[in-house]
């Protein structure tokens, strides 16, 4: 294959894995900005998204009818259980960052062995709810793959319209700015983080119930996009919801362009050592605030 | 029992001081040592006819491996089952005992080490992935346990592991590559490019596919190995030359669909020769959407998925007692489609071990039992095929702990696999790369 066509391949591959990351770091961001707390489990609600997901399509049995459902009722319930989560475990530990830490930790653990357990251990595969292919005149692609850019862009889009426009949106970033003054004006700063650490997983959830018909159900699919999320997050700016959507496209972009024209593992290396070099000479990341 | 006392004699409030519980401890240690030592202790009791051989099964339940593992333990509990039923091993009845290895080479061996030292097997058995086998074959060498692998891999063939580890229930890579390529060069292609796993069992494909196309006058083109944790494949077909004759596919883990239907959104109908290894859809409907354009290309199978026109009564027989429909798939849930061109190892293997056991006079698992059990093993000399070995013929050289067979080259048509071609033995044989007769017991 020829240069050009070669390279617009991994830019497809790249920008479809761009936008399902930027959809997840952006949970992980909007947690650890709101309430600084570092969510271990984040991979385990993109991994419920799409084993929910996966329930649907079953039960429903119709792929399209099935994924219509499972997108919007997979990220509800994994909400419901990241509430449930905020109010018994979160909110006993008073948000320290250490404690939540670990207690996310276990929740990770917890989830995936409460899903290996009920689930199984198979990698189970979905129905993609509309099935076609774009033949380019070099190869062919994935028409489904075209449709998750551009549900997450709308996702993505509707996101920053909340945080940025909605009265929600002001609370959220009144208590990310100074929790404490915002408590000191009226703002329920306990049902703010609530309602962050819910919506964090929601976007996870969505990216799992997304990214199903392309690479299937499976308990332990939620180590990767973790990983991910935390490498755009710290490049990004640790709590910049800008450099978290900014940093998912260097990353998912660089990915795609480096893994075909090089190595898959030449593109992780050089995003650890991205990371690496964030650390040491800029550690509030590239679009992060000094800390206060 | 008395290791879960420790953490708490560290406690200045417990009742037993350290120094207490250490002392316990070595006494109990010291104990058990000398009884194990003492002569005529152990060695010289009878085994009561009713007391069950311990085979113990290295399952991969969970990890990357897991459908093949839940296979494998249908097929095993299936032919324990049948054996038991017809009077077991030696007049004693098998009692399986199994462990989830997490697919893990590291659990492995410590699954190997419980059966040893917890559970006390006669026999370790069952292991499929290649690094786990090379994880756990070594500490199955030092506690002297014989294991009985169903792995496929080369390894054992190889010389790389040691005299208590045996395959002689599956072929090995090496003869199913080079027994499949003469047939690819004459009726494919002499171009191929292979795209395979990034570790030991990918390696096998690697090397012994690519000097097996030589000697027909083919030649590899290029490589694409894909690293063990890798979730998307579009990236990689790119780097398939355009005048490749052959595209050759080994694939494993939970990805493998993921993998083939993105070959397929790449090249639609206007593809190359495909030529894969039936692994890449091992527990995957053919019918599957999205694999339609699989239609016309070739798989190997060791053990048709689909029941042919000539069926042998012993598939017949095989077939009903793991429970697996004419298509491949489980009785019960149709969607659930079998490993059927591996977990047929973990059938034979178990009459293997009976033969063995039976023609040994193996008792217990004393050294000299063992030794008498390892080389009743090494001497034999091939199966035939029927009930026992639904498979097929095989010969087995025990120098190299490995079996011949003969292996299926299917293409799919209508989403079913029909066999196109059947090897003979002969076509797979090689010399043998190593003996480990000669290492020491």
């Amino acid at each position: 294959m020829s240069l050009g066509p070669h390279l617009l391949l991994a830019l497809m591959e790249g920008t479809v894995a761009a936008f399902v990351l930027a959809l997840t770091a952006l949970g992980l961001a909007l947690v650890f900005g709101v309430m600084r707390i570092v969510n271990v489990a984040h991979g385990e609600f993109f991994m419920l998204g799409a084993v929910l997901a996966w329930a649907f399509a079953h039960l429903i049995g119709s792929p399209a009818l099935g994924f219509l459902v499972a997108i919007i009722a997979s990220p509800i319930i994994v909400g419901g259980a990241a509430l449930a989560i905020d109010r018994m475990i979160l909110r006993r530990f008073n948000y320290q960052p250490e404690a939540t830490i670990v207690a996310t930790i276990g929740l990770l653990y917890i989830i995936q062995q409460l899903v290996l357990v009920f689930y199984g251990p198979d990698a189970r595969s979905v129905e993609a709810p509309i099935n076609f292919r774009i033949q380019l005149p070099w190869f062919g692609y994935s028409g489904y793959k075209v449709v998750v850019a551009g549900i997450a862009a709308l996702l993505l889009l509707a996101t920053w319209y909340g945080i940025a426009r909605t009265k929600l949106g002001l609370v959220m970033r009144a208590t990310q700015f100074d929790s404490e003054t915002a408590q000191a004006f009226g703002i329920p700063v306990d049902r703010v983080y609530a309602a962050v650490f819910a919506i964090g997983a929601m976007l996870a959830a969505i990216a799992g119930v997304l990214i199903v018909p392309i690479k299937q159900a499976y308990y332990l699919m939620g180590l990767d996009p973790l990983l991910l999320s935390f490498i755009v997050v710290i490049i990004g700016g640790l709590g910049s919801l800008r450099g978290a959507i900014i940093a998912a496209f260097v990353i998912g972009i660089s990915d795609g362009v480096i893994s075909v024209f090089f190595s898959p593992n030449l593109s992780k290396i050089l995003a650890t050592l991205l990371v690496a070099l964030v650390l040491v000479f800029r550690p509030e990341g590239l679009f992060g605030g000094k800390a206060r | 029992m008395t290791r879960s006392k420790t953490p708490k004699s560290s406690s200045s409030k417990s009742l037993i001081t350290r120094r207490a519980a250490l002392q316990g401890l070595g006494a109990v240690a010291g104990g058990s040592a000398a009884l194990g030592l003492a002569p005529g202790f152990v060695r010289y009791i009878q085994v009561s006819a009713a007391e069950p051989i311990k085979i113990g099964f290295q399952a991969h339940r969970t990890g990357i491996g897991a459908a093949y593992g839940r296979w494998y333990e249908r097929t095993t509990n299936a032919a324990v089952k049948l054996i038991n039923g017809a009077g077991g091993i030696a007049g004693r009845p098998i009692e399986l005992i199994v462990e989830d290895d997490g697919t893990d080479p590291k659990r492995g061996a410590e699954v190997v080490e419980k059966f040893a030292s917890q559970h006390k097997v006669d026999i370790t058995f069952g292991t499929l992935f290649s690094h786990v086998v090379m994880g756990s074959a070594p500490r199955a060498g030092e506690l002297k346990m014989p294991y009985f692998v169903v792995s496929e891999g080369h390894h054992v063939a190889s010389g790389a592991l040691n005299r208590y580890t045996f395959q002689p229930g599956i072929t090995d890579v090496k003869a199913q590559v080079s027994s499949m390529a003469p047939w690819i060069a004459k009726n494919l292609g002499k171009k191929v490019t292979m795209i395979f796993p990034d570790y030991a069992f990918g390696y096998d494909h690697r090397d012994f596919f690519s000097a097996a196309i030589e000697k027909q006058g083919g030649q590899v083109l290029q490589l694409l190995p894909i690293p063990a944790t890798e979730t998307s494949y579009t990236k990689y077909f790119p780097q398939i030359p355009s005048d490749t004759e052959v595209l050759y596919h080994v694939m494993v883990g939970p990805g493998v669909l993921t993998f083939v239907k993105e070959m397929g959104e790449f090249y639609g109908s206007n593809r190359p020769q495909i030529f894969g290894f039936i692994d890449s859809l091992e527990a995957v409907d053919i019918a599957s959407p999205g694999l339609e354009f699989l239609d016309g290309t070739y798989f190997w199978e060791a053990y048709p998925r689909y029941a042919q026109a000539k069926q042998s009564d012993a598939d017949k027989a095989y077939r009903a007692a793991v429970g697996v429909d004419n298509s491949g798939a489980s009785l019960e849930d149709p969607k659930d489609v079998a490993t059927y061109s591996h977990m047929f190892g973990c059938w034979e293997t178990l009459y293997i071990i009976k033969e063995a056991i039976e023609a040994s006079g193996y008792q217990s698992p004393t050294a000299a039992d063992k030794k008498k059990l390892i080389e009743a093993t090494e001497a034999m000399k091939g199966w035939k095929e029927g009930n026992e070995h639904p498979q097929g013929d095989k010969t087995f050289v025990g120098q190299i702990h490995q079996c011949f067979g003969h292996q299926f080259i299917s293409k799919v048509a209508g989403g079913k696999l029909e066999v196109a071609h059947k090897t003979e033995i002969a076509d797979g044989t090689y010399e043998p790369e190593t003996d480990y007769t000669k290492m020491a017991l």
